[in-house]
């Protein structure tokens, strides 16, 4: 008990103190996770808006597959992106491997079926609601989806909500390709597990204390930023 | 600009799971008035009028406007039963349909502001459309499918469970509407609202046209047993 009343009380000096490892390592962390939220994010909205107003032979099969890659194991992404960007891998020759921008496309990977898939329930039951209106005034598929989008943006605020959660919080995709690499690609996580390896549990924790702070803090902000409350739509 | 008028419906049904719904239908929508579609449940008045504006496919038969497919749609609106309200305020829904045409987003908001003023919410402009009132949804929809001018405008109910005075002034826009050469085809289950409005009456029954004809005409001599018992309140099936 002492032990962890101890790291507690070390975790609160590291950050009051703004220790530069701990803020260096926290901003690689937001990089990398919004990163990948936002081009997640531009793939997967569309993709599920698409998938909600289209119909066409394959759609029920990749609502499937969407549905199951929900579920992706972090270390297999892990795995299977290393075998593709390592020096004997077919994208070898890029250079990527144990870089922020393999740990952007390991997140990518994982969390774009999330996003799609999410979308897609959000819209179906926006476009239940708006189908026939947006045919009758003739609106282009592409009009269709940007408006599924725009009146859906609330909910796609949760959904974007939630793949930031699932990014920020994996550790077993990117310490594969990041390599944990102090000053190049260690984020939180990484180092997270580091630190309780190495029995630093005052940083871990204090590692542990900024993460969930960020995923609360930006909750937060995006919330009153979109006057969810006000508007009383959620 | 030549008239999508009129429009031809040529044996055109429609089937479900392999059940015939509507039809076969032959009729010709000519080019002036209030065309009343009346019948009892299930006699297929939300079925047609969705065809008609493109909504169904129908399973046999065809549909011809006077001009090409693509033109006579641009010139239609359609209000439903249960107005659809985009998740937006009163003004950006009314805005919505001239931005799908490609009006300036300005231009659009003034024209908006102006229906707005004209529906007497000029003040809830920037209210959510969804916290309106059943009545003043209708009437925005109503608004809504107006803004864009339409030759022909079909509403499906679109009073049903509204009190008088927002059915009054339903009416008084349609009348409007009418006055200033708009082809208006109303399906209702209000017979006041019929008799009040129609210049032409399409009787529905069991999913066929049993019975067309001037209004005046059918509500003072319907041809058929059927029409004249529905007219009396008998239930007719």
């Amino acid at each position: 008990m002492e032990t962890i009343l101890d790291a507690f009380w070390q975790a609160g000096r590291l950050i009051v103190a703004a220790d530069p490892a701990l803020i260096a390592i926290t901003l690689l962390s937001l990089r990398v996770t919004l990163t990948a939220v936002v081009i997640a994010a531009l793939i997967g909205m569309p993709l599920g808006a698409f998938l909600a107003v289209k119909r066409f032979r394959w759609r029920r099969s990749i609502i499937a597959v969407l549905n199951g890659l929900m579920g992706l194991p972090p270390v297999v992404v892990g795995l299977f992106l290393y075998l593709m960007l390592s020096r004997m891998g077919p994208l070898g020759a890029l250079g990527l491997l144990f870089s922020p921008s393999a740990m952007i496309i390991a997140q990518v990977i994982i969390i774009t079926p999330i996003i799609a898939s999410l979308s897609y329930q959000a819209f179906r039951e926006l476009w239940a609601e708006y189908r026939d209106l947006l045919l009758s005034l003739r609106a282009t598929r592409s009009q269709q989806i940007a408006t599924l989008i725009w009146d859906g943006r609330r909910a796609l605020l949760t959904i974007g909500l939630t793949g930031f959660g699932r990014a920020i919080g994996e550790v077993g995709a990117i310490i594969i390709v990041g390599g944990n690499i102090e000053g190049v690609t260690r984020v939180l996580t990484t180092a997270i597990t580091l630190e309780t390896a190495r029995g630093d549990f005052a940083l871990a924790l204090a590692l542990g204390i900024i993460l969930l702070m960020l995923a609360i803090g930006l909750s937060l902000a995006l919330h009153t930023l979109a006057r969810t409350e006000r508007e009383g739509r959620w | 600009m030549s008239s999508i008028l009129p429009l031809s419906l040529r044996k055109v049904s429609l089937s479900r799971g392999g059940k015939r719904i509507l039809g076969p239908i032959d009729f010709e929508l000519g080019g002036r008035g209030l065309s009343v579609v009346i019948g009892p449940n299930g006699a297929g008045k939300s079925t047609l009028l969705r065809l008609m504006h493109g909504l169904e496919r129908p399973s046999e038969g065809a549909l011809a406007w006077a001009v090409p497919l693509k033109n006579a749609r641009k010139a239609q609106a359609f209000v439903f039963q249960s107005p659809v309200m985009l998740r937006r305020s009163l003004v950006e829904n009314l805005a919505f349909p001239l931005r799908l045409s490609g009006r300036p987003r300005t231009e659009a908001a003034k024209v908006a502001m102006d229906w707005a003023a004209r529906l007497g919410l000029s003040g809830q402009g920037d209210q959510p459309a969804w916290q309106l009132s059943r009545g003043e949804r209708q009437k925005l929809a109503l608004a809504r499918a107006l803004i864009t001018e339409p030759e022909i405008l079909f509403l499906d109910e679109p009073t049903a469970s509204l009190d008088g005075h927002a059915t009054r002034e339903i009416e008084a826009l349609l009348g409007v509407a009418r006055d200033r050469g708009m082809r208006i085809v109303l399906a209702t289950h209000d017979m006041g609202q019929a008799r009040r409005l129609a210049d032409e009456v399409v009787f529905l029954l069991g999913g066929s046209l049993h019975e067309t004809g001037p209004a005046k005409a059918f509500f003072h001599g319907p041809q058929t047993a059927a029409a004249a018992a529905f007219l009396r309140g008998d239930i007719v099936t």
